[in-house]
């Protein structure tokens, strides 16, 4: 795979116009990859999910380049709630669709500009040294976005053993709002997605980010977000994990002013052979911060569910509260459930605590609704919806709220 | 000035810092085979122990040292340090303690280990490791009456070779990993205990771990078998001179308990932890496993880890009996340039085992700490149970305190619950103590050992009071 691996890199750079900077940034990125490869699990952040051998297990060899298609016949999705869109095709930005907005308040764009520092995670690198574009998403000062924006997520029909590195920028400015839902794509093909975003909230702003992912699909994915939030301002970070084959969904996020603030769920809802697992990290760089992280997970038949969650406090962060929990469900005798919450903290006056369970669903409650009338499968399934539906309720968008339900099949 | 304050000035600075000037017999400097053979031929050990010690050496040689912990050190040079010291006059064993050197029985005195038996009055049989070698085991008579052994460890490979040959590398192999194979390869001397069928040892044991000897490190090996329905209960003090140079101890203690039986193994920690500015200082990188190899058997751990410059060790539990049981208590107190990296490993075997955590971690001046923790219930290891609390105390914005549990979940039918908290001692608390007359340092005393009060109580009475005022003296100074 090393040769083609190289033929590809060559190959991308001759058929696109980079500048001589890029060239610069994109070789060394290259050149760090292919010297460590990807991450395996001696490397401490991927010692549950090898991803070097997910790789070589499903696929004999990965194709790097991926044209893009010029005519794209979306896909009809099940949104019943007013929205603004934006498409990607195999990771290219695709259309756009602002009709609920005021004009030149939200800008659209792309560029390549690239880090000039080497990341010391070779799938950055890949994801770096293998970018044609990056699309940009800005949001004007003061402009309080109307009706929630999707992302949707594409990929063309019959691509296969197609690597396929994406970026997406997003950019509030001071006193803005925002809402977006990204729709992981579906497609029963098997591809190796590398999906990074970097998230700049200015102060006084707020950004809703859901990441959903509930269609079926043999897809391998790799979710890389860096989130930097500046004073006053605010997260809400929704996850579900529950189509794609094995997911790692990567999420940084930085407090990088006073009196910012972070809540984080997520769900795993998984069954069959899937994988996945979401590692957070929140770090408090500065005093009086709050970030509160709930992640549940439900496995099922042979699925792997894993959170690794870290709440990093650096000395100036006083008064900081940090708080996370992580609760998991096993449904079966061959599931398996790992956690690593991790608590660094180098301030004293702060409150920062995590939790963490994993086992089996309370027989005494099975009991209690059988003995009400319900089989046994009935009992199971209200429980589980009733564990899950805890974290839905922490969604703020009444919309997307009831489109979670739908997907997942949550009701309660 | 009351007599609590003289007692804790007293106190304050390191007392066990002092060193006794006593001839001594050391092997060559550094780490070769030759060094291992003159390990092994002077305490006139069988050609088996002399093949397990070049095997452990040989893997030895093909290990790298890990350095994913925390706290980082400066490379260790393994050529120079002496593996083997023992005071002259031990060359030839004295048969009593009469015979033993005076300056030996001086050292003990000093240390509060009295090794005469007609002064003890609470009846703990002591086994006394000076540098390399076993100096005196006391109350022996009364233990071979019940069929209880508890000997150096030289002594047992001699007297015992059946139950050594069975149990030595069956919980901690030589294929460990870096510092339990160098131990393997090199180890000195250490406590052997046996206790046979269905006896309840009458008296706590204890081994007392001294380092006197410069440039040296300490590689004891302790291997505790608690036989069909025994129980022993098991202490371990340590303490070292002050030195300007950093001194590695690396030890092995491997427990094993059959069926019913029970193991109770209580550690204070005090070796040397080096100067206010994180000058010298031992280095303790111990490896501690326990097998509950027997149905309804029970390992606990305690340990009260106050000194060191660097803490790095992990008291494990391997439960593979069903019903077996495995405890770790620990509170671990770092200040000045004081590390610490230390936790458990629960492993779960067996069904319906179960195994509690509580961690207890204070760090104050410019220390660092860290819990690390793995629970790991495999797929056969059907109802299984285990609870983990870890709470840090931080004292001054210049310290640190660190989580990381790793949980690894492979079976439906067992529950892991872990939950982590890190604060400081509140304003309100400290007012409220001060305002009933106590003063800043006793109220933070207070206000600590009621923090630290659940594993304290898991201590054996002597130790208790030992480590309680060990708690205080510890962060003497890290307040106001």
């Amino acid at each position: 795979m090393q040769n083609e691996l190289k033929l590809n890199f060559d190959k991308i750079i001759s058929l696109n116009n980079f500048s001589d900077s890029q060239k610069k940034i994109k070789q060394e990125n290259f050149n760090n990859y292919f010297e460590k490869g990807l991450p395996n699990k001696r490397n401490e952040d991927w010692k549950f999910s090898d991803i070097n051998q997910i790789i070589s297990k499903n696929f004999d060899n990965l194709n790097f380049i991926v044209d893009q298609k010029k005519i794209f016949e979306e896909k009809d999705f099940p949104l019943n709630f007013e929205h603004n869109k934006i498409s990607f095709v195999d990771g290219k930005l695709y259309d756009f669709d602002f009709k609920y907005e005021a004009k030149d308040k939200i800008l659209v764009d792309q560029n390549l500009d690239l880090d000039d520092t080497i990341n010391q995670n070779t799938l950055l690198n890949l994801n770096s040294a293998f970018l044609t574009s990056v699309s940009k998403i800005t949001i004007k000062k003061g402009y309080n976005v109307k009706k929630p924006l999707i992302l949707f997520n594409y990929l063309s029909d019959g691509l296969k053993s197609s690597a396929i590195n994406s970026r997406v920028d997003i950019n509030l400015e001071d006193d803005s709002s925002l809402c977006v839902v990204s729709f992981l794509n579906e497609n029963s093909e098997k591809n190796f997605i590398n999906f990074r975003q970097k998230i700049k909230i200015g102060e006084n702003s707020i950004l809703k980010n859901y990441s959903l992912d509930p269609n079926t699909s043999e897809n391998i994915k790799y979710l890389n977000k860096d989130i930097n939030l500046s004073k006053n301002s605010h997260l809400e970070y929704f996850i579900l994990s529950e189509g794609s084959k094995f997911i790692k969904q990567d999420i940084n996020c930085n407090l990088d002013d006073e009196y910012g603030s972070i809540s984080l769920n997520g769900i795993i809802n998984l069954e069959n052979e899937k994988h996945h697992e979401i590692k957070t990290v929140i770090n408090h760089k500065k005093e009086n911060c709050k970030s509160y992280q709930l992640i549940k997970s439900v496995l099922n038949d042979k699925s792997k569910g894993i959170y690794q969650g870290k709440i990093f406090v650096s000395p100036e962060a006083q008064k900081t509260d940090g708080y996370q929990l992580s609760r998991a469900l096993l449904l079966n005798e061959s599931v398996e459930f790992n956690a690593k919450p991790e608590l660094e903290i180098y301030a004293d006056d702060v409150k920062c605590s995590h939790g963490s369970t994993s086992g089996n669903i309370d027989e005494n409650s099975i009991f209690y609704l059988m003995s009400r009338g319900l089989s046994y499968s009935e009992s199971k399934k209200l429980l589980t919806n009733g564990f899950l539906n805890e974290v839905i309720e922490k969604i703020s968008n009444e919309d997307v709220k009831k489109l979670v339900k739908k997907l997942s099949g949550i009701n309660v | 000035m009351d007599s609590r304050q003289k007692e804790i000035d007293s106190l304050k600075d390191y007392k066990y810092g002092f060193s006794t000037d006593i001839e001594n017999t050391k092997a060559p400097k550094g780490l070769n085979e030759d060094v291992i053979k003159f390990i092994s031929n002077i305490k006139k050990e069988p050609q088996w122990m002399l093949d397990f010690r070049l095997k452990a050496f040989e893997r030895f040689k093909q290990l790298k040292e890990p350095d994913w912990q925390k706290p980082k050190y400066p490379k260790i040079d393994y050529q120079d340090l002496y593996y083997y010291s023992a005071p002259k006059s031990m060359k030839d064993k004295p048969k009593s303690l009469d015979d033993l050197d005076p300056k030996l029985l001086e050292t003990y005195k000093k240390l509060g280990i009295p090794l005469q038996e007609q002064a003890r009055l609470n009846g703990i049989a002591v086994d006394a490791v000076f540098d390399s070698v076993s100096v005196a085991t006391t109350f022996k008579e009364e233990l071979t009456k019940q069929g209880i052994i508890f000997c150096s460890m030289s002594e047992a490979i001699q007297k015992h070779p059946e139950l050594v040959k069975k149990y030595l590398g069956s919980v901690i192999p030589t294929t460990d990993h870096f510092f339990a194979t160098l131990n393997s390869a090199v180890f000195t001397d250490g406590s052997f205990v046996y206790i046979p069928e269905n006896v309840k040892c009458p008296m706590e044991l204890s081994t007392y771990f001294r380092i006197n000897a410069s440039e040296t490190g300490q590689f004891e090996r302790t291997l505790i078998i608690a036989d069909k329905g025994s129980y022993v209960s098991y202490l371990e003090g340590c303490t070292a001179p002050m030195r300007d140079e950093n001194q590695l101890h690396a030890a092995n203690v491997e427990l094993i308990a059959l069926d019913d039986a029970e193991i109770k193994y209580s550690t204070v920690q005090n070796w040397y932890p080096g100067d206010k500015d994180g000058k010298g200082g031992i280095y303790n990188f111990v490896t501690k496993r326990g097998l509950c190899k027997g149905i309804n058997s029970k390992i606990s751990w305690t340990q009260v880890e106050t000194g060191s410059a660097i803490t790095w060790k992990y008291p494990s539990c391997i439960l593979k009996g069903d019903n077996s049981v495995g405890e770790f208590y620990s509170i671990a107190i770092t200040n000045n340039h004081q590390k610490a990296d230390t936790g458990t490993k629960m492993i779960h075997l067996g069904k319906n085992t179960k195994s509690k955590i509580i961690s207890k971690g204070i760090s104050a001046g410019k220390s660092d700490m860290m819990y690390r923790g793995l629970v790991d219930i495999s797929s056969k290891a059907d109802n299984s149970r285990n609870f983990t609390q870890c709470d840090s105390l931080l004292m001054g914005n210049k310290c640190g305190a660190h989580t990381i549990p790793y949980i690894k979940n492979k079976n439906l039918k067992s529950n892991i619950e872990h939950e982590a908290t890190t604060s400081k001692i509140s304003d309100e608390q400290l007012y409220y103590c001060n305002q009933r007359g106590l003063n800043q340092e006793e109220a933070v005393s207070l206000i600590v050992n009621g923090f630290c009060k659940e594993v304290l109580q898991q201590l054996p009475m002597e130790f208790a009071v030992e480590a309680q005022k060990l708690v205080g003296i510890s962060l003497e100074g890290s307040v106001g």
